[in-house]
């Protein structure tokens, strides 16, 4: 070996932006030898996975869609993230939260109360909360592990899904298909540009994404959740309670993944299917690291794994191969995210040649 | 309850069982090097499609679980690049191996998905399968759950009884005392991070050629991360590994029991399906709630990165 990596004495700024730039274009290197691999054009592939989804309004439109339930998702595990909170289960929250939203829209098929579509985000948020609540309880008052706990309750919220549109919520009408009745008018957002599917849950994101900076960079308990994260003695000693710091990291992480489940169910799916969530509870994680785990840069990663998701549906059309890729471009750009970000606490040196 | 029935639930508990012990066993020995690899069930996917693609097209197992556990092992090293020599958070490092070997598995298998394969052939033990009820169970089994025990031995005789097993715990425990009387902390590592990949393919493996014998995506279904949560609870021991598998295998194969119990439950098949995570947590909580027992059992270094010479 004749490089080395050598700490550095203070973690570098410039390199923590930058290693989210190298990460993407790594992925668009790698993500092009895959099509090559695969006898396609790797050119073609790269038009139609990255530009052909943004070549018109309504692809942006849709792109901003998708980039909603991941914005929401992932500002959310951001708080918990920075304070080594490990929510993974978010996806079981979403569903959660899809289902307490739905069963209010289903409890009320007839209602036209201004208050239908505030009580459906409240009982979103509250559904998600419940959910993480669990393995916030369970770590702090058993020391329970939250990464296996809240991942385990991912499988058991997708069964719930699965047995009440199979079982009791199912559509009498529904032509014996797991799913339930279609929302009413009332219960649905309303989209933002008719013609299209983006609707006022982008609003709710950004304002998520506001709150959550004014919390994190202004507030004493945001500034705790910081220490917790970065120096948890340190937090210790100055007698910031790590329990509050889980508790506030996991609830907020099942809030806004239940609400971004809402915005699903009663926005694009306007019913309760077995197949709500395409993985956005996980790729939310990789929209929070590549976002630096703050709430610009989750803007902006939420966009860029929106495109890996359009991306995916677009290959599939045009060049026949499976839309699972959007998962696989997915871990490659977190793992160079990971490995780039090296560069931020090390420099590589080269080392003298030994005599 | 028959006897019959008796045998029929154990033999099916055994199976499910088995790829809990093989991946269990393999992420022991990692965190006993003092690395968490979260990344098992991506290993477990991309091993069971390299597994399941070389059964369809061969028709050969053995070669099948070669494959899957080549597979497992060439995933591992991405994890190892980054979170051993890149020393990047273990945490992270392994989430990302669990999303891309989940999504590549997918990507991959799409072609083969839903087709099916020949269950491999059981394997009779002379003499002991001719025991009353435990022969049939435990004795004309698949390959591989013979593997599972002898595995079982093998890392309890490795890391207990051999020198190198002696390093590896030296590396998990104490990494900067093992580095300064010369160990290769790093290279130590990296053959853990393998052998956990390794074994996670041969447990992915098993799940396509031998339990379901068909490739549907998703159907790992969680158990590379009970296989992790069964290290936990095996506080880190061998045996237990092999205690707690079976324990979850007979969660999972709780369809069976109610049927056995002849008692007409109208219990939505969901619930039942739902027991082994249930399970998890609950052993989880159970062995956790005791904090001394965790911290003097985990490995101390678990889930530190190691920089030489600092």
């Amino acid at each position: 070996m004749w490089l080395k990596f050598e700490q550095r004495t203070e973690p570098s700024p410039l390199m923590s932006y930058l290693s989210p730039a190298i990460a993407v274009g790594l992925m668009l290197v790698s993500g092009m030898a895959l099509f090559y691999v695969l006898g396609r054009n790797p050119f073609a592939g790269f038009k139609i996975f990255f530009l052909n989804p943004v070549k018109d309004w309504y692809g942006v439109s849709e792109l901003l869609l998708k980039a909603t339930p991941l914005m929401l998702c992932a500002v959310g595990l951001s708080v918990g993230f920075r304070a080594n909170v490990w929510n993974i289960g978010a996806e079981g929250q979403f569903l959660m939260g899809a289902l307490a939203a739905g069963g209010v829209a289903l409890h009320f098929p007839d209602s036209t109360s201004p208050f239908l579509l505030p009580g459906m985000v409240l009982a979103g948020a509250l559904g998600g909360m419940a959910w993480a609540a669990i393995p916030a309880w369970l770590r702090t008052r058993f020391n329970a592990n939250e990464i296996l706990t809240s991942l385990m309750l991912v499988y058991v919220a997708q069964l719930v899904v699965s047995w009440l549109v199979h079982g009791p919520w199912k559509d009498p009408e529904g032509f014996n298909f797991p799913q339930t009745q279609m929302f009413q008018a009332k219960a649905l957002l309303p989209v933002l540009v008719e013609g299209n599917r983006v609707n006022v849950a982008l609003f709710i994101g950004m304002g998520a994404l506001l709150i959550a900076w004014v919390f994190m960079n202004r507030s004493f308990l945001g500034f705790q959740m910081k220490v917790a994260g970065q120096a948890e003695n340190a937090g210790r000693y100055a007698g910031f309670s790590s329990k509050r710091t889980i508790w506030l990291g996991m609830l907020a992480g099942g809030a806004l993944a239940g609400i971004a489940g809402m915005s699903e169910v009663a926005g694009p799916v306007g019913q309760i299917t077995e197949h709500i969530s395409p993985g956005y509870g996980f790729a939310a994680m990789i929209v929070a690291f590549v976002g630096r785990l703050t709430p610009i840069g989750i803007f902006f990663s939420s966009l860029l794994l929106a495109l890996l998701y359009v991306g995916g549906e677009q290959v599939q059309q045009h060049m026949q191969l499976p839309s699972a890729i959007s998962n696989v471009f997915q871990g490659m750009l977190l793992f160079f995210l990971l490995a780039s970000d090296v560069f931020i606490n090390f420099r590589l040196r080269r080392l003298a040649r030994r005599q | 309850m028959g006897l019959e029935l008796l045998t029929s639930i154990l033999f099916a508990t055994v199976m499910a069982g088995t790829p809990l012990i093989i991946a269990g066993l393999g992420e022991l020995v990692t965190e006993k090097a003092g690395v968490l690899n979260l990344g098992v069930e991506g290993m477990m996917s991309v091993g069971a499609v390299a597994a399941f693609a070389v059964a369809f097209f061969t028709h050969n197992y053995f070669l099948a679980i070669l494959a899957g556990m080549g597979a497992g092992m060439a995933i591992s090293m991405l994890f190892a690049v980054a979170a051993l020599t890149l020393m990047a958070n273990q945490v992270a490092c392994g989430l990302a191996l669990s999303i891309f070997g989940v999504g590549l598995a997918a990507f991959v298998g799409k072609p083969l998905e839903s087709m099916s394969l020949k269950a491999g052939t059981p394997i009779a033990i002379p003499l002991l399968e001719k025991i009353p009820v435990l022969g049939p169970a435990l004795f004309q089994q698949q390959s591989l759950v013979y593997f599972s025990w002898v595995l079982l031995a093998a890392v309890a005789w490795f890391l207990y009884r051999s020198k190198p097993g002696l390093v590896l715990r030296a590396v998990g425990e104490a990494p900067v005392a093992a580095h300064a009387i010369g160990y290769p902390v790093v290279r130590i590592r990296y053959l853990a991070v393998l052998f956990g990949g390794a074994m996670a393919g041969v447990a992915g493996a098993f799940m396509v050629v031998f339990y379901t014998p068909l490739w549907v995506e998703g159907m790992i279904a969680g158990r590379g991360w009970i296989s992790i949560a069964l290290v936990v609870f095996a506080t880190w021991r061998p045996l237990r590994v092999l205690v707690g598998a079976y324990l979850f295998g007979g969660c999972m194969i709780a369809q069976m029991f109610v049927q056995a119990s002849g008692v007409e439950l109208n219990v939505p098949s969901q619930w039942l399906s739902s027991l082994p995570y249930l399970a998890t947590i609950l052993v989880l909580v159970l062995i956790s709630r005791n904090r001394s027992n965790i911290r003097l059992n985990s490995p101390a270094s678990l889930g530190q990165p190691f920089l030489p010479d600092v």
